[in-house]
């Protein structure tokens, strides 16, 4: 034998509980969907894990009206160490059921469970506890004293990392005070609903978050409903541009986290084995479905083909495979169309010139699977090097100097990440400084932290999610000086002359204040 | 740094291939410095990540096999004997008694003087094939004595019979930036393993990584070890802390891999002190795998340096063969 064909060590299913199907989880209680209900498959094996409903537009009413009322009666009212307190509850919760979750995840949506239980769980947990301890210090926020939750959010998430994306979304939303409506991706509905099960430990109070389920109708219902006052989205451009013009002019707050093409720089002085683990785990992640991933690897030229060597050699012993393998490094592709997309995009990739390789793995005859393939030769106009394929596909174009490296980073209509690798602090900073990117890793990539801000230039989206800056896309300051959100929702809000007379003395408007506070900066 | 004039260095056989035949201390510098850096970070995550594979059923039974085949069985105290040495062989020609089927170790190590015993103890089964007899010398753990001295101490212990040298590189002159003296010194032990008969001891090079302090420091010795003529590079003496580490012995395998693509040559590594566990020492495995190939998992390349982790290993191998975990009362102590 050999010893690298480790025997098998799958995790076992034995730990989950699923039920046959899955009503929709409104006002504290799973009921039954009005629209036609669907099938969640593993994308692994191609077979129905359960039976999942759809909400037609009776039952997204029904949701938000739910929501709106979980807000006037319960969740505005309670104090943000109350908030809080449940929030804790459910973080413990996931760590509690971390095994169970990371299993369900691995199964319904494809990725390898080392991934679900090293990274997706644990950050979902994260998440939780860091913005728990938010709830009672919304005044820290940066929105002057006594900020305002919005009302009802709308949220819509992708089928990526599906519990992570609801972390992302709920758990800020909860500790501003917000009540949710959210609507998990079509193929990915499974850990939303196990979810909802933890929800109902934690007693959260009935209808504070409202699970609906379907397909892409479902989700346009209940951005467009009348009665949410917060739009956020996860999820590709297309779409995010939709929701940009159906809510426009609607006073709905918005939050977009759309798609990416990432620029991840390698410069001659990176410390050359880190460089292509990093390589690695920026294009490789989570089969490459990820929206911040590094798909276009930037070279220094005079290590190019030193570095793709490397890579060859080093994706030569990824493992792809039964994603519950504890051992799998690759799982599967999460959908049939999703793979197409792939393809097709590869194919394209070949047909324009690029070079293609892809790693020599054996393939299971059931499920969507892609081998790691990396396009060398790719040029700067190539589809491949512009599209955001999502997907275990790398393309490697190379640079001579930092500034032509910084001109071909920005050159893409996304600005979501990037990356730098180099053993030298100032270049870093130097690049870093002119990358249009929300998030620039340096010497590392795709890692995350509840604490750190998230979100896009240009088309990757607005808004920021995560840490402080996560808290501002859920809250209102209370004052009258923000005239853009100014009765949005205030008659549903408890809005008190105490709070906006009190805000007047809060330099939080740069337009009213500029002149007293440049000078006290510069004295100094 | 300045020097006033160039200083020539052995001409050792790589190091001139590689360097150049004009082989200066300068030229030794430049090249150690021109190495890629090492990011502490990301290497630690590497290793943690290897350390994650999940090592089951027959691939846990043919590693722990491996493991026991791979071990330099080793006894390094003042308080050393005769009697401790030859109870040691013993243990290394049939760790499990109640078990006729487990593998020998890889090699025995033992203090210079010691040899003899082991020679003696080990008798037909020290062979080109058989178990192998490493001495530590070079005034072993320190490395503090004048280079005659530890020149004598490897002389002494080839003649007696060993078939490896563990030496260990004067870490004082690396860590002031005397690279040439290290490499002087490497080449000379090198040589003072030469028999009578022309055929060389393998020569294996300890680094003692816990005092070298940085991974670029782990790096740059590593290289240095292997252009003076090192077979194998070792991470630790076992006597300061920390002796090996998971981190530590994959950058030691990159470097190994390194040169094997660049010259077709194929150097050995052997983490040494803090193993104890079967669980730790798969680890090893799967790092050396999934770094270097699966051709490394072989006595002529990679070795572990431990004294506790073979009984570890062998109640594992009991646990599998008979499906319940005994205890310490059913291994043998050495």
């Amino acid at each position: 034998m050999t010893f690298l064909e480790y025997a098998p060590a799958p995790e076992s299913k034995a730990i989950l509980n699923l039920q046959k199907s899955y009503g929709l989880f409104i006002d504290g209680d799973f009921v039954k969907g009005h629209g036609t209900s669907f099938a969640s498959i593993s994308p692994a094996t191609e077979e129905k894990i359960a039976e999942i409903s759809t909400a037609n537009a009776r039952d997204v009413d029904v949701a938000v009206a739910a929501a709106r009322r979980a807000y006037d009666r319960t969740w505005s009212k309670l104090a943000g160490r109350d908030r809080g307190k449940y929030l804790f509850r459910i973080a413990r919760l996931v760590q509690e059921r971390a095994r169970e979750l990371a299993v369900a995840e691995s199964l319904d949506n494809g990725k390898p469970i080392k991934e679900s239980r090293d990274v997706d769980v644990p950050l979902v947990a994260a998440w939780f506890f860091y913005y728990a301890g938010w709830a009672d210090k919304l005044d820290y926020a940066g929105l002057g004293p006594n900020p305002r939750a919005l009302g009802v959010a709308a949220q819509v998430i992708p089928w990526n990392f599906p519990l992570l994306m609801l972390a992302w979304k709920i758990a800020p939303a909860l500790a501003a005070g917000n009540t949710v409506v959210l609507k998990p991706a079509e193929t990915t509905s499974l850990t939303a609903l196990l979810f909802a099960e933890i929800l109902q430990q934690a007693e959260l109070p009935d209808g504070v978050v409202n699970i609906v389920t379907g397909a892409g109708e479902t989700g346009s219902l209940l951005v467009n409903h009348p009665d949410v006052n917060k739009v956020a989205f996860t999820g590709s451009t297309a779409v995010g541009r939709a929701i940009a013009k159906s809510t426009a002019g609607t006073g709905k707050k918005i939050t977009l986290e759309l798609g990416g093409k990432a620029a991840n720089i390698v410069f001659d002085d990176a410390p050359i084995d880190q460089a292509i683990e990093g390589i690695v785990n920026g294009i490789f992640f989570n089969q490459g479905h990820v929206c911040c991933a590094g798909s276009r690897l930037l070279v220094q030229e005079n290590i190019q083909d030193e570095v793709v060597d490397r890579l060859k050699q080093r994706l030569s012993t990824l493992r792809l495979g039964d994603p519950l393998d504890k051992n799998t490094d690759i799982g599967a592709i999460n959908s049939r169309e999703q793979l197409e997309r792939i393809r097709t995009l590869s194919d394209l990739g070949e047909q324009e010139g690029a070079e293609r390789w892809t790693s020599d793995c054996a393939i299971p005859d059931k499920g969507f699977w892609f081998a790691p393939t990396i396009f060398t030769n790719v040029s700067t106009s190539h589809r491949i090097a512009r599209d955001e394929i999502f997907g275990p596909v790398l393309s490697v174009l190379s640079f001579r100097t930092p500034a032509e490296a910084i001109a071909k980073a920005n050159n893409t209509p996304y600005g979501l990440s990037a990356g730098i690798w180099s053993d030298k602090g100032s270049k870093i900073l130097a690049v870093a400084d002119k990358l249009r990117a929300g998030v620039v890793w340096a010497n590392t990539f795709n890692k995350f932290d509840p604490a750190s801000p998230f979100g896009g230039y240009k088309e990757s989206g607005y808004g920021r999610e995560g840490g402080r800056h996560g808290l501002a896309a859920y809250l209102q300051s209370s004052g009258w000086h923000d005239p853009d959100t100014r009765g949005l929702s205030s008659s549903r809000s408890d809005t008190r002359g105490l709070s906006s007379s009190r805000s007047e003395r809060i330099e939080t408007s740069p337009a009213k204040k500029p002149a007293k506070k440049s000078p006290k900066g510069v004295t100094k | 740094m300045t020097l006033t004039q160039p200083v020539t260095l052995a001409p050792a056989e790589r190091a001139v291939q590689l360097i150049g035949g004009d082989l200066t201390e300068k030229s030794l510098r430049l090249h150690l410095e021109g190495l890629s850096g090492v990011d502490a970070v990301g290497l630690e995550a590497r290793a943690a990540d290897l350390g994650t594979r999940s090592i089951k059923t027959t691939s846990k039974a043919w590693a722990l096999d491996k493991v026991i085949s791979l071990i330099d069985l080793t006894t390094l105290e003042g308080a050393d004997t005769p009697g401790k040495v030859s109870s040691l062989v013993a243990k290394a020609m049939t760790p499990d008694p109640s078990d006729p089927s487990t593998p020998r170790v890889a090699a025995v190590c033992v203090y210079g003087d010691m040899v003899p015993y082991a020679v003696e103890a080990l008798g037909a089964a020290h062979s080109p094939s058989g178990i192998q007899i490493a001495a530590v010398a070079t005034a072993f753990p320190s490395g503090r004595a004048s280079v005659a001295v530890k020149l004598a101490d490897v002389r002494d212990a080839v003649v007696a019979g060993a078939d490896e040298i563990d030496m260990v590189i004067d870490r004082g002159a690396f860590l002031s930036g005397r690279y040439g003296e290290v490499f002087d010194q490497i080449v000379a032990v090198k040589e003072a393993c030469r028999r009578d008969d022309g055929s060389y001891a393998h020569l294996k090079v300890i680094l003692e990584t816990g005092e070298l302090n940085t991974y670029d420091n782990v790096r740059r010795a590593s290289w240095l070890a292997i252009l003076a003529g090192g077979d194998f590079i070792k991470t630790s003496t076992g006597k300061v802390s920390p002796a090996a580490t998971l981190p530590v012995t994959l950058l030691m395998l990159q470097v190994v891999r390194d040169w094997y693509r660049l010259t077709g040559e194929r150097i050995g590594v052997k983490p040494a002190g803090g193993i104890r566990t079967s669980k730790d020492a798969i680890k090893y495995l799967v790092t050396v795998a999934e770094t270097v190939g699966e051709e490394w998992l072989d006595p002529h390349l990679f070795r572990f340096g431990a004294s506790s982790l073979l009984n570890d290993v062998l109640l594992q191998r009991q646990k599998i063969t008979t499906g319940h975990y005994s205890g310490p009362d059913y291994v043998t102590i050495d």
